[in-house]
C-alpha cells in the first residue's frame, strides 16, 4: 500500500471515530433533525414543518413525551447525505477518486430528473396543454384555473405542432423537419436579444457616458464628482482607441491604446477579485452547513441554544 | 481570542499538526525551493484552514466585524425605504443553492426590509430551483417574524415561469399571459393582492437577487430600458457584479455586489429595524465577512509570495 493511501485511510478512520464518539457519546450529540406535526384539514393528515433543537428543547421541558415536536428520520439522513456528499465534491481537490465521481454522477442523474419533471409540470401543463385545452388541465391538474385565463387559445396549437416538429429529430426519417422549429427558435431568439443588447447596452450606455466633465450642484462645484466622470468618460475613450484597428498603435493613438489597455487591466482585476469574493462564501456557507448543521460544533443562530463565549460585536 | 485559544485547544491542535509536513519541508527543503515546488493541495489546505477558523471563531464567540455602507448600498436600502406602505414589489429571486452563500444573506435582508415597510411583496423565480429559495426565504422572515402578514393579501409566490428573457418581455406588458395561478395552483383572479394587477409596470420597484443568466442584466434590458418609469434594485454574485456597473445609476439605481454588498446592507437594515440585539439570521452576510477577511489576506500573501519567487527566478536566469 503506497504511503499516501496508507495516511488517508487512517484519517478517514479517526474521522468516523470521532463522528460516532460525537454522535452516540457525547450529551449534545450531532446531525439530527426536528420536525413541527401540525394537523392540517381538522386533522385528516398532518404537515411537518421544521423545527429546530431548542423548539424540541423547549417542547418537552414543558411536556415531556409531547408529541407535537419530534426527531424526523427523513430530514435526518437528508442531512447525513447532504453532508457526504459535499466532503465527497470536496475530495476532488486531493485529487480525482471514485467517492467524487459518485457525487457528481448522483448531481447529474438528479439535476437532469429534476429539469424533466420541471419541464412537464410548470411548461408543458400551464403553457402548452392548459392554453389549448384548459378545461382538461383544470380537471386533472390546476383546480386553480378559471376565470378569462380559463378561456381556449387556439393559437398555441401553433406551438404544439412545432414542438411535435422539433420531436421529429428522433423519428429514423424526415430528420429535416425538426429544422424548421429551430430556425423559428432561433431567428426569435437572435431578434429578442439583439434588440435587447442594441438598446440596453449600446444605445442607453453611449447615453450613460454623455456626462458633465464639471459637476455643479446648487451652485457649487463637486470636485470628486467631476472626476468621477472625467474618469468615466477618459476610460470609455481609451478603451474604444485599443479596440480601433484601422490606424497603427503608434503615437498618440498607441499611447492612448496603451492606457486603454491598463484600464482594461484594471476591470480584469477589479472582476477576479470579485470573483474570488464569490467563491470564498460559497466555500464558507458549506463549511458553515458542516460545522453548524451537521457537526453542531457552533451555533451562530441559536438553534441549539448554545452558551456564546461572549456577546456583541468587534466594532 | 485567548480564551477562544484555550477552550478551542483541539482546533489549534489540528490545524498546527495539519501544518508540521509542510513547516518540515520548509527546513529540509529550503524556503524557496519548498516554495517553487508547492504542492497545490498545501495552498487548499491553507484556504480551508482560512475559512474554517474564522467561521468557527465567529460562530462560538457571536462576534461580527464592523461594516460601513458603501453609497451603492445605501441607494438600494433609499429605494426600499421610501415606498409608502401597501406599495407593490416585486421579489424576482433568480438564484439556485449553489449561489445561496452570496446571495441568501441578501434575499433575506431584502424581505425583513418590505417586510418592515409593510410593502405588498410578489414573489417570482426564472429559475427551476429558485421556487425553493423563495420558500425557504418567506418561512425564516415572514412565517417566523411577521404571522400578522397574510398570503395572498401581503405577500403572493408566483412561482417559476421558464422562458428566461422572454417571460420578462411578456410580463412587462402582459401578465397574465404567462401567470394564471400562483405556485400552489390557486388562479390569479381568486388572490385579492392580484387584483388590478396586469403587468408589472404597475410594480413601485422590482427587487431582483441574481446569480446569472437570466437575472439582473435581462431585467435591465427589457423591463427597465424600453420602460425607464420601472425602477430596479439588484443584489448580484461577484462573478456578475462588474458586468452590472455599468447600468448605474440610471438604468440601476441600487446594486449589491457579492457578500460584500449583502453585509452592507444587513447592516443599514438592522441599524434602521433591528435595534441592538437583532436575531443572529438577520447577520449572516456580516458573519461571513470574516472568513472573507482572512482568506483574502492568504491570497494577498500567496500572490506576493509567487512574485517575489518568480522575480527571484527571472533574475537568476538573466545571470
Amino acid at each position: 500500500m503506497r504511503r499516501e493511501n496508507a495516511v488517508w485511510i487512517a484519517l478517514l478512520l479517526v474521522g468516523a471515530a470521532a463522528l460516532l464518539w460525537r454522535s452516540a457519546f457525547t450529551t449534545e450529540g450531532m446531525g439530527r433533525e426536528y420536525v413541527r406535526a401540525v394537523p392540517v384539514a381538522n386533522g385528516q393528515w398532518t404537515q411537518y414543518d421544521p423545527a429546530t433543537y431548542s423548539d424540541y428543547q423547549r417542547a418537552e421541558a414543558a411536556a415531556p413525551g409531547q408529541a407535537e415536536y419530534q426527531f424526523s428520520l427523513p430530514r435526518t439522513l437528508g442531512l447525513w447525505l447532504a453532508a457526504f456528499f459535499t466532503l465527497a465534491i470536496f475530495s476532488f481537490l486531493f485529487g480525482d477518486n471514485p467517492i467524487y465521481k459518485v457525487a457528481e454522477a448522483v448531481l447529474v442523474g438528479v439535476s437532469a430528473a429534476y429539469w424533466m419533471v420541471i419541464g412537464f409540470w410548470d411548461v408543458l401543463v400551464p403553457n402548452l396543454v392548459g392554453k389549448i385545452w384548459p378545461a382538461v388541465v383544470q380537471a386533472w391538474a390546476m383546480p386553480g384555473l378559471s376565470g378569462p385565463e380559463a378561456e381556449p387559445s387556439p393559437s398555441y396549437i401553433v406551438a404544439l405542432v412545432l414542438s411535435v416538429m422539433l420531436l421529429w429529430r428522433l423519428a429514423p426519417k424526415g430528420g429535416w423537419i425538426a429544422r424548421w422549429p429551430l430556425a423559428f427558435i432561433i431567428g426569435t431568439t437572435a431578434g429578442l436579444r439583439l434588440i435587447g443588447f442594441l438598446h440596453g447596452d449600446f444605445l442607453v450606455q453611449i447615453r450613460n457616458t454623455i456626462l458633465p466633465l464639471a459637476v455643479i450642484e446648487g451652485g457649487v462645484f463637486d470636485p470628486w464628482a467631476s472626476v468621477q466622470n472625467v474618469l468615466i468618460v477618459v476610460s470609455v475613450l481609451c478603451c474604444l482607441v485599443y479596440f480601433f484597428f484601422s490606424f497603427e498603435h503608434k503615437g498618440v493613438v498607441g499611447a492612448t491604446a496603451k492606457v486603454g489597455i491598463w484600464i482594461l487591466m484594471i476591470t480584469f482585476g477589479a472582476a477576479f477579485g470579485y470573483t474570488v469574493m464569490g467563491r470564498i462564501a460559497l466555500l464558507a456557507i458549506r463549511l458553515e452547513f458542516l460545522l453548524d448543521d451537521w457537526l453542531w460544533l457552533i451555533d451562530p443562530t441559536g438553534r441549539r441554544m448554545a452558551a456564546l463565549l461572549t456577546g456583541g460585536g468587534l466594532g | 481570542m485567548i480564551e477562544f485559544i484555550v477552550t478551542q485547544w483541539w482546533l489549534v491542535a489540528i490545524v498546527i499538526a495539519s501544518l508540521i509536513p509542510l513547516a518540515m519541508r520548509f527546513v529540509s527543503g529550503g524556503l524557496l525551493e519548498t516554495l517553487r515546488t508547492l504542492d497545490r493541495r498545501w495552498i487548499f489546505l491553507l484556504l480551508l484552514w482560512s475559512v474554517l477558523i474564522p467561521i468557527y471563531f465567529i460562530g462560538v464567540t457571536g462576534r461580527t466585524f464592523p461594516e460601513v455602507p458603501s453609497v451603492l448600498a445605501r441607494a438600494t436600502f433609499d429605494e426600499i425605504d421610501r415606498l409608502s406602505p401597501g406599495d407593490s414589489v416585486l421579489m424576482a429571486f433568480d438564484y439556485d443553492p449553489a449561489s445561496e452563500g452570496e446571495l441568501g444573506p441578501m434575499a433575506t435582508a431584502f424581505v425583513r426590509h418590505a417586510a418592515e415597510k409593510k410593502l405588498k411583496m410578489y414573489f417570482m423565480t426564472l429559475w427551476p430551483i429558485g421556487p425553493q429559495m423563495i420558500d425557504s426565504t418567506i418561512a425564516k422572515v415572514i412565517t417566523a417574524d411577521f404571522p400578522e402578514l397574510a398570503y395572498g393579501r401581503d405577500y403572493v409566490n408566483l412561482g417559476y415561469k421558464s422562458g428566461y428573457e422572454a417571460v420578462i418581455k411578456v410580463i412587462v406588458t402582459n401578465l397574465r399571459e404567462l401567470y394564471t395561478t400562483d405556485s400552489r395552483g390557486t388562479g390569479v383572479q381568486e388572490i385579492p393582492m392580484m387584483e388590478g394587477i396586469t403587468n408589472i409596470q404597475q410594480m413601485k420597484l422590482i427587487v431582483n437577487v441574481s446569480a446569472g443568466y437570466p437575472g439582473t442584466k435581462e431585467w435591465v434590458q427589457y423591463a427597465v430600458t424600453p420602460f425607464p418609469q420601472v425602477r430596479l434594485v439588484a443584489g448580484a454574485t461577484g462573478v456578475q457584479a462588474p458586468l452590472l456597473y455599468p447600468y448605474v445609476p440610471r438604468q440601476l439605481p441600487g446594486l449589491l455586489g457579492a457578500i460584500k454588498g449583502a453585509a452592507e446592507y444587513e447592516k443599514l437594515v438592522v441599524d434602521a429595524y433591528l435595534g441592538a440585539n437583532p436575531h443572529p439570521k438577520y447577520l449572516e452576510a456580516l458573519r461571513r465577512m470574516g472568513p472573507q477577511l482572512v482568506a483574502h489576506l492568504l491570497i494577498i500573501a500567496l500572490i506576493v509570495v509567487a512574485n517575489v519567487v518568480f522575480v527571484i527566478d527571472s533574475r537568476g536566469k538573466k545571470r
